[in-house]
């Protein structure tokens, strides 16, 4: 054995190795399954799946591009974060500032966007796959049900924060999205039935969403805070049960 | 003692079912499946990375929430629905069928219950699931998107790509409501007529689905299926359908509404 053979046993075979990691690197069926379920990160994974699982002409890679796409806002999002104030008089100037001072500001801003935009166009082929291959069937209609609920969470993600740069492209957009609000039956101003709730446009269910009768410096506030706050931990409960359940269901295919 | 011995068959049963079955064909997760996840998240971020160094995010003038743009335009994912609301009130477009899409969508594995295609890429199994997916997400979701994204400008007008936007642009908008075109002039009168052609519609079209199903995959098949989700099924799909009829009725027939009443028109 040589000096660097022993070195590197004497490494793995040290307390502090042995403490972090449990399996060895040799490649047995054993250490494959440990390699999977002693892995905090990799246990979202059954420890063996079906063959036509692995398969990008059955998957697309759709859900894990995903979740992919859904990590990459997270990481240049806490970057914006940092520089991004969301308050009328500063939002806007910290946009600019953004994008010409600070070091990677307009890369990361643009790969936040992108990736979100990219979410939704994968999402949506990620349902399109489900669909196709049938995998919506028992035993998985439940976690399609959590999936519709992570597709509708997608949209109000990516909504909330189309408001966030404070630019003309930004209000209009989210004003002509919220104004269906306004019209919801019973409960929105322009709605049918109003009369019989006794609505109003600072009361009704526009005016909930906005948190004003009027798109305002309110508003940016709430949709910061559901932007990056409350929509992002509540996919992330939601991914924790679809994924969770692919786990124990297994990926596509009859109940096994 | 009486423990193991309701144990043993337990586990003798786990053992034989163990090499049977379709969980033969499983492979390992590490390395088949992480590979292929890891190789493709490279790619993909490095795909992103490209995109996002070559296209800057837009970013507009600051907002004056008193200067309206011309069209103003819903985010793009949006757009869709936004281009409804040229068809139906804002309340239909806007409330009802986004919360039908949703619903519909949720409720869609509890009533197909075709066993077939379970795992695998199949049409000539699930033709009609097939088709009407096809018919929401791709046909009406996707086009409405594209027209709402590409050729809408000022005043939500149709123009083409490599048209100019002429925000002067007017279009003759002679609507009336159908029960007006069928020749009834009174207001209450319209009314009625309005209610019955879309209650007709409603129970002719369930009656019709109804006949159809039986006559296609028989009265055996409708007794599994059961009254509750037929009738789901048959609702959301003469919903879809009926958008589809009334975009019909608005580019053919310059109908506006069918059923106007003083607290709902449709």
């Amino acid at each position: 054995m040589s000096n660097w053979e022993r070195f590197k046993q004497q490494i793995v075979e040290s307390q502090v190795w042995r403490s972090m990691f449990r399996h060895g690197y040799e490649d047995t069926p054993r250490n494959r399954i440990l390699a999977v379920s002693g892995n905090v990160w990799l246990h979202l994974h059954p420890s063996k799946v079906r063959k036509h699982g692995v398969r990008l002409k059955f998957t697309w890679c759709m859900g894990g591009i995903t979740f992919l796409m859904f990590l990459i806002t997270i990481v240049t999002g806490i970057y914006l974060m940092f520089y991004y104030r969301p308050v009328a008089e500063y939002a806007y100037a910290d946009m600019k500032y953004l994008e010409f001072d600070m070091p990677f500001g307009m890369l990361m801003r643009n790969m936040h966007r992108w990736a979100a935009h990219a979410m939704v166009i994968a999402v949506w082929l990620h349902m399109f796959r489900v669909f196709m291959t049938g995998s919506y069937k028992p035993p998985r209609e439940f976690n399609w049900v959590v999936g519709v609920v992570l597709l509708v969470l997608t949209l109000l993600l990516s909504f909330t924060g189309y408001l966030l740069p404070w630019d003309q492209l930004s209000i209009w957009a989210v004003t002509v999205g919220s104004n269906m609000a306004r019209a919801t039956p019973l409960l929105g101003h322009e709605g049918p039935f109003r009369e019989f709730v006794g609505v109003n446009a600072v009361y009704d269910a526009r005016a909930f969403i906005f948190g004003g009768g009027e798109i305002g410096p309110h508003t940016l506030l709430r949709f910061y805070i559901l932007h990056c706050v409350f929509f992002p931990l509540l996919t992330t409960v939601f991914l924790i049960v679809h994924f969770w359940r692919i786990r124990r269901d297994g990926l596509s295919g009859p109940p096994l | 003692m009486a423990e193991a011995k309701v144990a043993t068959p337990v586990a003798t049963k786990r053992a034989k079912a163990k090499p049977a079955g379709p969980s033969d064909d499983k492979i390992y997760t590490w390395p088949h499946l992480v590979r292929v996840e890891f190789l493709c998240a490279l790619f993909v971020i490095a795909g992103m990375l490209v995109w996002s160094l070559l296209v800057d995010a837009p970013l507009e003038e600051p907002a004056a929430p008193t200067r309206t743009p011309n069209p103003s335009k819903a985010p793009w994912y949006f757009l869709g629905l936004q281009e409804i609301l040229v068809y139906f009130d804002p309340w239909h477009a806007g409330v009802v069928l986004p919360t039908l899409i949703i619903v519909g969508l949720m409720v869609l594995p509890f009533i197909d219950i075709n066993p077939k295609g379970n795992g695998y890429y199949t049409y000539a199994e699930r033709k009609y699931e097939i088709i009407t997916f096809f018919l929401g997400f791709h046909i009406m979701w996707i086009s409405l998107i594209v027209v709402g994204t590409f050729v809408r400008g000022p005043g939500w007008n149709w123009f083409w790509p490599w048209e100019p936007w002429d925000t002067h642009k007017v279009v003759a908008m002679n609507n009336v409501d159908l029960p007006y075109l069928l020749g009834f002039r009174d207001y209450w009168a319209q009314a009625v007529v309005g209610l019955t052609l879309i209650a007709g519609y409603f129970v002719v079209g369930t009656a019709a689905m109804y006949a159809w199903i039986v006559n296609k995959k028989g009265a055996e098949f409708m007794k599994k299926w059961g009254p509750v989700r037929f009738g789901l099924t048959s609702f959301l799909f003469l919903n879809m359908v009926a958008v589809v009829i009334k975009m019909g009725l608005r580019l053919g027939m310059n109908v506006k509404y069918i059923l106007v009443t003083p607290w709902i028109n449709v």
